[in-house]
C-alpha cells in the first residue's frame, strides 16, 4: 500500500514512454520517485555539472533547457515533458542547464531502475532514445528507424485475412511416396495434402522428400504415410494473415491446412504456405493496378482512385514502411496517368504529330505524394521544323487539355497556379526547354528559383522517356557552366529555418516567440526537399528525384556526412506519414496541423524532425558559404 | 534512576533513543524532515485512537517516496461519525497492525529526524498518546508545525489559524488523496517545501531554531 507512489503512478501512465509499461513496473519506479520543488528562476543543474543517475519528468510548471555559453534557449518542457535523459548514457556532463521558467513541481526517476524494468520493452526504450535523440544527435535513429520497419511488417499483415489456395493438390494415404512425388512435380506445388474421406491426415512438403528419401532413409516405394507429418495443423477458412504466422512460427512449419470448421475431423478447403503470405502483401495494390488497364472512361478511373485511397488508409493505420507506401501510391497514380493519356489519345483525330513525354512535376514528380492534391504536370515533344511548331505545340495543347480535365475527373484538381501542360509555357519542345532551364539558371530571381523548384523534379511518366533524359541532361549541362546558380538556390533552400520545439500548445521559434499552428510542408517537409535537390544537383547525379532516395544517395557520396543526411531522409519519412495520417484524419492536403491535437510522442517526433532540418540548413550554409550572402 | 528506568525500556525504544546520541545534523538543506498525519476515531486525544500514518521524508527541496511509511491500525474503538472523514471502517479491507507494531515501525522509521505536520500539537499527542498505553516516554523529536510556518511568512495575517484547504488553495497544492494520512503527509510536505522556501527568501540564512516554536505552546489545534 503506497497511496503517494499511486498517485504519481496516475500521473505518469498517461505519458510516454511510462503508458507502455506494465502497471507493477511502473509502480515500482514510482515508489522510488524523489520530488523537486523549484521556484521560478532556480536550476536543476547546469551545463559541465556531472550527470546524475537519474531524468527528470514535469509534473506542473515548465523547465527551460539552455546552453548555458549563449544562454540561448534550446527547448521548452512542460507536464509530462521528460528531460535530462543523458543520466541514462551514465557518463560525462550535462551539456544544458535546466533552469524553471515557471515555479514547477519536477518527478526525478532513477535512471537505473528505470532501466531494469524497460530492458524487456523495446517500446518504451525505443521512445526515450528517440526523445534523447530529438535533443540531441541521431546516430542511434538508424537503429530506432531499423526497429520499427521490422515491428511494421508485422503489423501490417496482421489484420488482412489470409489468400490461401482452394482446391489444394491431395493423395489417398496409399499412395507411394514416387506417385505423389510425380503429382507434386507436375503441378509444380511444393506439398501435397495425404487425405481421406476428404480429411486431412498429414502433409508432405518438398523438405520431407529431402530429408527423408533423398538421404535414402526411406525408400520411394513405401506409401506416403511413412513420411507425411501427422497431424496435420488445420486452421478455419476465416483465418488471417497474422494467426496464420504465429501457428507457423509456433509449429515450426510452412504449411497450414485449411478446413470447413478448422478442426481435422472436416473438409479440407485449402492450403495456405508460406508463400502466400509473402505474395499478400502487394497483391492488392497489383490487383488496382491490373484493372486500371482494363478501364475505359476517366470516371472508372476515379472509382479506382479511391479504392486506392482506401488502400492508403489501411496502409497507413498498419504502420506499414513510408517508402513501400509511396512506390506502391506512385505506381498507381502513374498507371491511372498512363492509362488516361491512351484514352485521350484515342479520342484526338489523329495520333500524336511526334513523340513526345508526358511529365508529373514538384512532388509527383518526386513520387512524393500521397493524398490526391492538385495535379501539377508538364509536355515536352520532340523537333519539329519551325514551320511545324505552331500547330504541334497546338495538338498537344488540345491534347493535355483532355488530359487535365482528365485529371480534375479522377479527383487531382486542376493546379489553381497553371502549373499544367496545357498552359502554354509548360507544353513545349525539347529545345525550347532546355533554354527555358537555360535562363531560369542564368537570372535566379525569386520567381525563377520557385519554378526551378517545381520543374527540376520531373519525372517521367507517359512516351518517349529519352525526351525526358535529355532534358534532365541540359539542367546538368547548364549548372555547369553557370554553377553560382547553386548558391542562389542554396539561399532559398534556407529560406525557411525550422521552428525550435512544442511547448504547450505552441510552437516555439527561434527567436521565443510562440504561435498555434503548424504548417508542415513550409517548414518542415519542403526545406529538406529544397536541401536534397540542392546536394544531389551540386553532385552532377541525374536520376534520383524522391527525396528519400536522394538522401540515401548522398549518405552514400559523403559517408562523413551520413549521419545528417539520414536523419534527414528518416525526418522526411516521418513527415510525409504524419501529413498523410493528418489529411485522411481530417480529408485535407494534411498541411496545417492543429497543435491542440498533437499527442506527446507526435510532439517529440515532430520535434526530432526540426533537428534534422537544422542540421542540413547548417550544413548548406557552410558548404555554399552563404553566410556572406545572408 | 533514570538509569535503571532506561534499563527496562524495550531494544526498540532504546534504538530509536540511540538516534538522538550523536550532535544532530541542524543544516536545514540537508537536514531529514519526516512528514506524518495521523487518521483518528476523533478529536480527544485521551479517548480517541489513530486509525492510521502516514508519513514521506523531505530533504533540501526534495520529496523522497522511497523514504515514506504507511500503516493502518487495528482499534477496538470505532466512531462512525468520523468515518464520513476517513474512510476508514472498522473492518476495512487494508492490512492493519496492532498499535503497539505500528508505534514500533514508525520510530524505527522516523528515527532522529525533525517531525512536520499540519497543526503537529494533535498528531504528536495522539502519537504520545499510544506511547504512554506503552508505559513509554514522550516523542523526543523535534517538531515543526505547517500552520506555524505559514504565520511566519507574514504572506497573510487575516486569520490566527490556517487549515490544510486554506494553505493547499493558497498554494496551489491539488487535494489528491486528501483525509488519508498519506495523501495529507504528501499535501503537508508540499506546503512545507513551498513555506520553507518563501521563508528562505526573507531569510537567507535561515536555521532551523528560526522555525520551532516551544514546546510549552504546541497546544490541542
Amino acid at each position: 500500500m503506497n497511496t503517494i507512489a499511486e498517485r504519481i503512478y496516475d500521473f505518469l501512465k498517461d505519458f510516454p514512454p511510462f503508458s507502455m509499461l506494465m502497471k507493477s513496473e511502473l509502480l515500482a519506479i514510482c515508489k522510488a520517485i524523489d520530488i523537486h520543488y523549484l521556484e521560478k528562476d532556480t536550476y536543476l543543474f547546469i551545463t559541465g555539472s556531472p550527470v546524475q543517475n537519474q531524468f527528470y519528468v514535469v509534473k506542473d510548471g515548465a523547465i527551460g533547457l539552455f546552453r548555458a555559453q549563449t544562454n540561448t534557449l534550446v527547448d521548452e518542457c512542460d507536464e509530462g515533458d521528460i528531460f535530462g535523459l543523458r543520466a541514462l548514457m551514465r557518463q560525462g556532463d550535462y551539456k544544458l542547464s535546466a533552469k524553471a521558467i515557471e515555479e514547477s513541481i519536477v518527478y526525478s526517476i532513477s535512471s537505473e531502475l528505470f532501466q531494469q524494468n524497460i530492458t524487456t520493452n523495446a517500446e518504451a526504450s525505443k521512445f526515450l532514445m528517440s526523445s534523447f535523440v530529438s535533443n540531441t544527435y541521431y546516430i542511434e535513429s538508424n537503429q530506432v528507424d531499423h526497429n520499427l520497419s521490422t515491428e511494421n511488417i508485422q503489423e501490417f499483415i496482421e489484420e488482412q485475412s489470409a489468400d490461401y489456395s482452394k482446391n489444394p493438390v491431395h493423395c489417398s494415404s496409399e499412395t507411394r511416396i514416387k506417385d505423389a512425388a510425380l503429382i507434386m512435380t507436375n503441378k509444380r506445388i511444393g506439398s501435397i495434402v495425404i487425405t481421406k474421406d476428404n480429411r486431412p491426415l498429414g502433409i508432405i512438403t518438398d523438405k520431407d522428400l529431402r530429408t527423408k528419401i533423398a538421404t535414402g532413409l526411406i525408400s520411394i516405394e513405401d506409401s506416403v504415410t511413412k513420411i507425411m507429418s501427422s497431424p496435420v495443423i488445420t486452421y478455419p477458412e476465416s483465418i488471417t494473415v497474422a494467426e496464420a504466422q504465429i501457428a507457423m512460427i509456433k509449429h515450426r512449419i510452412t504449411h497450414l491446412c485449411i478446413t470447413k470448421d478448422g478442426t481435422p475431423n472436416t473438409e479440407l478447403t485449402g492450403i495456405l504456405s508460406e508463400h502466400d503470405i509473402i505474395v499478400i502483401r502487394e497483391n492488392n495494390a497489383s490487383v488496382l493496378v491490373k484493372e486500371i488497364k482494363r478501364v475505359n472512361t476517366p470516371e472508372q478511373l476515379q472509382h479506382i482512385r479511391k479504392r486506392a485511397e482506401q488502400l492508403l488508409k489501411r496502409y497507413i493505420e498498419q504502420q506499414i514502411p513510408i517508402t513501400f507506401v509511396t512506390k506502391i501510391l506512385s505506381t498507381i497514380n502513374d498507371s491511372i496517368t498512363q492509362r488516361l493519356i491512351d484514352l485521350c489519345i484515342e479520342e484526338m483525330p489523329t495520333p500524336p504529330p511526334t513523340s513526345f513525354a508526358w511529365l508529373a512535376i514538384g512532388s509527383q514528380g518526386r513520387e512524393e505524394q500521397l493524398l490526391l492534391t492538385d495535379q501539377d504536370n508538364a509536355l515536352v515533344f520532340n523537333e519539329v521544323p519551325e514551320n511545324d511548331y505552331n500547330k504541334t505545340q497546338q495538338y498537344f495543347l488540345t491534347l493535355s487539355k483532355k488530359i487535365n480535365q482528365g485529371l480534375n475527373i479522377i479527383g487531382f484538381e486542376l493546379c489553381p497556379a497553371n502549373m499544367m501542360a496545357s498552359n502554354p509555357k509548360w507544353c513545349l519542345s525539347i529545345s525550347q526547354w532546355k533554354t527555358q532551364f537555360k535562363s531560369w539558371i542564368t537570372t535566379p530571381d525569386q520567381d525563377n528559383l520557385m519554378l526551378c523548384s517545381i520543374f527540376f523534379d520531373f519525372e517521367f511518366v507517359y512516351g518517349d522517356a529519352n525526351l525526358s533524359t535529355t532534358m534532365a541532361e541540359s539542367i546538368f549541362t547548364s549548372i555547369e557552366s553557370h554553377d553560382i546558380f547553386l548558391n542562389f538556390l542554396g539561399l532559398n533552400a534556407l529560406k525557411n529555418p525550422p521552428p525550435l520545439s512544442f511547448f504547450r500548445q505552441f510552437l516555439v521559434e527561434r527567436d521565443g516567440e510562440h504561435k498555434d499552428q503548424f504548417d508542415i510542408k513550409a517548414r518542415a517537409m519542403m526545406p529538406l526537399v529544397d536541401a536534397a535537390r540542392l546536394l544531389i544537383l551540386s553532385k552532377n547525379m541525374k536520376a534520383h528525384n524522391n527525396t528519400i532516395v536522394r538522401y540515401e544517395k548522398l549518405a552514400e557520396l559523403e559517408p562523413q556526412n551520413k549521419d545528417v543526411f539520414l536523419a534527414c531522409r528518416d525526418a522526411f519519412k516521418n513527415l510525409l506519414r504524419f501529413r498523410t495520417e493528418q489529411g485522411l484524419r481530417h480529408n485535407d492536403s494534411g498541411r496545417f496541423i492543429d497543435l491542440q491535437t498533437l499527442s506527446k510522442a507526435n510532439r517529440l517526433e515532430l520535434k526530432s524532425t526540426f533537428r534534422a532540418v537544422k542540421d542540413i540548413q547548417d550544413l548548406i550554409q557552410t558548404r555554399f558559404k552563404l553566410s556572406q550572402f545572408m | 534512576m533514570s538509569w535503571f528506568k532506561k534499563k527496562s525500556y524495550p531494544d526498540f525504544w532504546k534504538q530509536y533513543l540511540e538516534c538522538f546520541e550523536s550532535n544532530q545534523n541542524l543544516d536545514i538543506e540537508t537536514i531529514r524532515f519526516v512528514i506524518f498525519d495521523t487518521e483518528t476515531t476523533g478529536l480527544d486525544t485521551k479517548h480517541d485512537r489513530i486509525l492510521s500514518i502516514g508519513t514521506i521524508a523531505v530533504i533540501g527541496n526534495t520529496i523522497k517516496v522511497s523514504d515514506s511509511f504507511e500503516c493502518y491500525l487495528q482499534q477496538d474503538l470505532f466512531n462512525a461519525k468520523t468515518v464520513k472523514i476517513h474512510g476508514l471502517l472498522k473492518a476495512g479491507h487494508f492490512n492493519k497492525v496492532q498499535e503497539r507494531d505500528a508505534i514500533i515501525q514508525f520510530l524505527a522509521h522516523i528515527k532522529n529526524s525533525v517531525l512536520v505536520a499540519h497543526h503537529a500539537g494533535f498528531d504528536v499527542t495522539m502519537i504520545n498518546q499510544a506511547l504512554k498505553r506503552m508505559n513509554l516516554p514522550k516523542l523526543k523529536n523535534k517538531v515543526l508545525d505547517t500552520g506555524h510556518l505559514f504565520i511566519k511568512t507574514k504572506l497573510d495575517d487575516s486569520k490566527t489559524h490556517y487549515s490544510l484547504d486554506d494553505l493547499s488553495l493558497r498554494f496551489k497544492i491539488p487535494q489528491h488523496d486528501r483525509h488519508t494520512a498519506s495523501g495529507d503527509a504528501y499535501i503537508t510536505a508540499l506546503l512545507l517545501v513551498k513555506i520553507l522556501a518563501v521563508l528562505k527568501k526573507n531569510n537567507p540564512s535561515l536555521q532551523l531554531k528560526d522555525l520551532l516554536r516551544s514546546h510549552t505552546r504546541i497546544g490541542l489545534l
